[in-house]
């Protein structure tokens, strides 16, 4: 029996800085089509960066997307750097690193914890959000915010970390081995998560190209790219660490990507607070000649691209943003078409867009009669009592 | 004092929108779940519809795209409610007030359909969790005095 | 500074030199040659087949594509990462004025799908052959033919009137009705 059906997921589903609207087209119980329609949560920030001095868009672009609100000024910065060709202090570079990676570290355990919460684990939801806490705590006493860091400015860093606040941020990730060990041990050895997300959401490598992935759903997907390593920026090239990726192409080698991850941040936080030295911050950039630069900063969620160009002006003549999700969401089309309903929301989370609105305005609409027919907490639900049957079977 | 506000003073609610937040305010909201903050403790919690809340907690700009939106939603809250208009953005549009694809602020599009409408202020980029709390027994006292 | 003119050719050297050179005569002049960054200019006649050409090698990625209001028309960027070298190489385009056409490339590559619909809302290019030219980041009510990343729109001045009110509801929901005296 064929049973077309319309799912709605949205408006109230923001994504990075976009929030947006799915259809899924079901037949059924399997997904046939997604169709993707954003503009909710579109500010125009590239018109309105046109209309600030250079000084004043790392704090506009830090609000683009508050889980990256490292990553984006970063990548700013870098664009302008390169116009400027200024040569940033090291000790700089280090204070870059070790915020950065405290964010990297911060946004997965977020994303475990949401993972954790869709499949039913609602224990895996609390315990990652308590052990992300401590890391809030040192991103603030390091940079003043809990989330908007206002860390990198153009020539170098806004503010120094002390001897004291690295010893504390050194101790907080070296406490987290622990917990981090306990949700991956959580998550490699349960035979119900295996079942749950091997298999699920296949993106295929060549599928990843042609849609452009990057980041932890590339790396999910066995492709190797990560601009740490291939364009190295801030201190990635004096520190010593490994690019995580899982060949399995699923949601389960997006989730072993991103909790391995955690450790290489771990590691690299710890090399940075090793090696610093005292030194200069800022190199006291006077003015940005005409030209154009081009900013890439690997964020959590992957490739930040910022491009800026200047006219010799204090302002910018165009600055284009692109956030990682920006090509990690078209590639719903490819890992969603012939799920299950019930697989669809661990699917679109594996891709790791912000869920924190997502539970609500979701609707099952059936596409003869238009009546209403689940919310999205039921598709939540339906999830969480496929993992409850697998459990008990 | 009526039934309604009576049920009310307790266990309240909260829907949360988001209106074109950068997700710094959304995560703090959810951060109020997790054992550090436990909201839980006021009897609080995050419903899925708005027709089952008492709060609506509304985080963002409210783009233009939003606004019809926003007020959708409003509307169908059982009232009385409370909106708490959560970080610089919700309430007064922040840094983004020149940009184009702005609507209302968030309290001009709520009192465009209900001009009576009880708005509760948490100002901050993005507001403490602690502040969050703050405004939430607020709320509650006030609600009180209905 | 015009971007216009037919660029200042430059020697072509290191990985992304053997880049441009493989692009062959697709490319009409190279502006930047450097270790780490390139910048060449493309026929606009031949777009898709620059961008077969380019997704054809190792390690490429469209990473995304920038619009240019410029003197003749639309300047549009597509920015290319080739991994695991870590360059970018930026194939320019121009699409003049009046029309501002250029052949899409979505029929070949999905990821420039979202960017030239977006490029299509904020500035108002055109691309031929595009599978589904559907309004992507503007809101509803937003007119057609207004792009807000033109430089002659200003951002508070030429704002369209906001979106209408929705109606508000039939039942009375002053708060104040509900206080009762039964306390």
């Amino acid at each position: 029996m064929s049973h077309k059906t319309i799912i709605n997921i949205g408006p109230f589903h923001p994504l990075q800085e976009e929030a947006e609207f799915f259809q899924l087209h079901v037949d059924g119980e399997t997904v046939i089509d997604v169709d993707v329609r954003l503009s909710y949560n579109h500010r125009g920030i590239e018109k309105l960066d046109e209309s600030k001095t250079f000084d004043q868009v790392p704090f506009v672009v830090e609000r683009v997307c508050g889980i990256c609100s490292a990553s984006h000024p970063l990548a700013y910065v870098q664009a302008v750097e390169e116009i400027a060709h200024v040569d940033v202090p090291e000790r700089s570079l280090y204070l870059r690193t070790i915020v950065n990676e405290l964010e990297r570290l911060h946004s997965h355990l977020l994303w475990v914890g949401l993972a954790g919460h869709f499949l039913g684990y609602n224990t895996v939801f609390m315990w990652a959000w308590k052990y992300r806490e401590p890391v809030m705590d040192v991103l603030e006493t390091a940079t003043g915010s809990r989330v908007n860091y206002a860390n990198a400015k153009i020539g170098g860093s806004r503010r120094d970390i002390s001897d004291e606040q690295l010893r504390e941020i050194d101790k907080v990730v070296g406490e987290l081995h622990r917990p981090l060990d306990m949700l991956t041990n959580a998550v490699l050895d349960d035979p119900v998560l295996h079942a749950r997300l091997k298999g699920v959401g296949i993106l295929s490598p060549e599928a990843a190209k042609a849609y452009g992935a990057v980041g932890p759903t590339a790396r999910g997907s066995g492709v190797p790219i990560d601009v740490r390593r291939d364009d190295p920026y801030a201190a990635y090239d004096l520190v010593d660490w490994d690019v995580v990726t899982a060949p399995g192409c699923d949601v389960f080698g997006k989730a072993v990507v991103r909790l391995l991850e955690c450790y290489e941040a771990i590691k690299i936080i710890k090399q940075c607070i090793k090696q610093i030295r005292p030194g200069e911050i800022d190199a006291k950039v006077e003015s940005i000649p005409p030209g154009e630069g081009i900013g890439r900063v690997e964020a959590p969620r992957g490739e930040t691209f910022h491009y800026v160009r200047s006219d010799g002006s204090n302002r910018p003549v165009r600055h284009k943003i692109r956030a990682p999700s920006y090509v990690n969401i078209p590639t719903f089309k490819a890992s969603c078409i012939g799920q299950q309903i019930a697989d669809v929301a661990i699917t679109l989370a594996a891709v790791d867009p912000c869920y924190s609105c997502t539970e609500r305005m979701c609707r099952v609409v059936d596409a003869d009669t238009h009546v209403q027919v689940y919310q999205f907490a039921d598709l939540v639900r339906l999830s969480q009592q496929k993992t409850d049957r697998m459990r008990r079977s | 004092m009526a039934l309604t506000t009576w049920a009310l003073r307790k266990s309240l609610w909260v829907y949360h929108v988001n209106a074109g937040a950068c997700n710094n305010c959304d995560i703090e909201v959810l951060a109020l779940l997790t054992p550090r903050f436990d909201i839980e403790r006021f009897g609080m919690i995050l419903v899925g519809s708005p027709r089952h809340a008492d709060v609506l907690a509304v985080t963002g700009v409210c783009t233009r795209q939003i606004m019809p939106r926003l007020q959708e939603v409003y509307m169908q809250m059982p009232k009385p409610c409370v909106v708490l208009a959560i970080g610089a953005c919700a309430n007064a549009q922040g840094i983004f007030t020149e940009a184009y694809h702005m609507g209302a602020a968030v309290d001009e599009t709520i009192k465009a359909v209900d001009p009576s409408a009880i708005i509760i202020y948490v100002p901050g980029c993005p507001p403490k969790p602690e502040a969050m709390i703050a405004a939430a027994v607020k709320g509650m006292e006030f609600l009180k005095t209905l | 500074m015009s971007v216009t003119q037919t660029g200042i050719d430059v020697p072509l050297m290191g990985f992304v030199g053997e880049v441009l050179e493989r692009l062959g005569d697709v490319v009409v002049a190279v502006e930047q040659c450097e270790p780490r960054r390139g910048i060449a200019r493309v026929d606009p006649a031949r777009t898709v087949e620059a961008a077969e050409r380019m997704f054809a090698m190792d390690g490429s990625r469209l990473v995304t594509a920038t619009g240019l209001e410029v003197r003749d028309g639309i300047d549009v960027l597509y920015h290319w990462a080739l991994e695991p070298q870590g360059v970018v190489v930026t194939l320019k385009v121009l699409a003049t004025r009046p029309d501002l056409t250029l052949d899409s490339l979505a029929n070949v590559l999905p990821a420039a799908n979202w960017i030239e619909r977006e490029l299509h809302d904020l500035l108002g290019a055109n691309f031929r052959d595009h599978p589904d030219m559907r309004r992507l980041l503007l809101d509803d009510t937003w007119p057609e033919g207004l792009h807000p990343l033109r430089k002659s729109f200003d951002q508070i001045k030429d704002r369209p009137p906001l979106p209408a009110n929705q109606s508000p509801p039939d039942v009375d929901v002053d708060v104040k009705a509900h206080r009762g005296d039964h306390s």
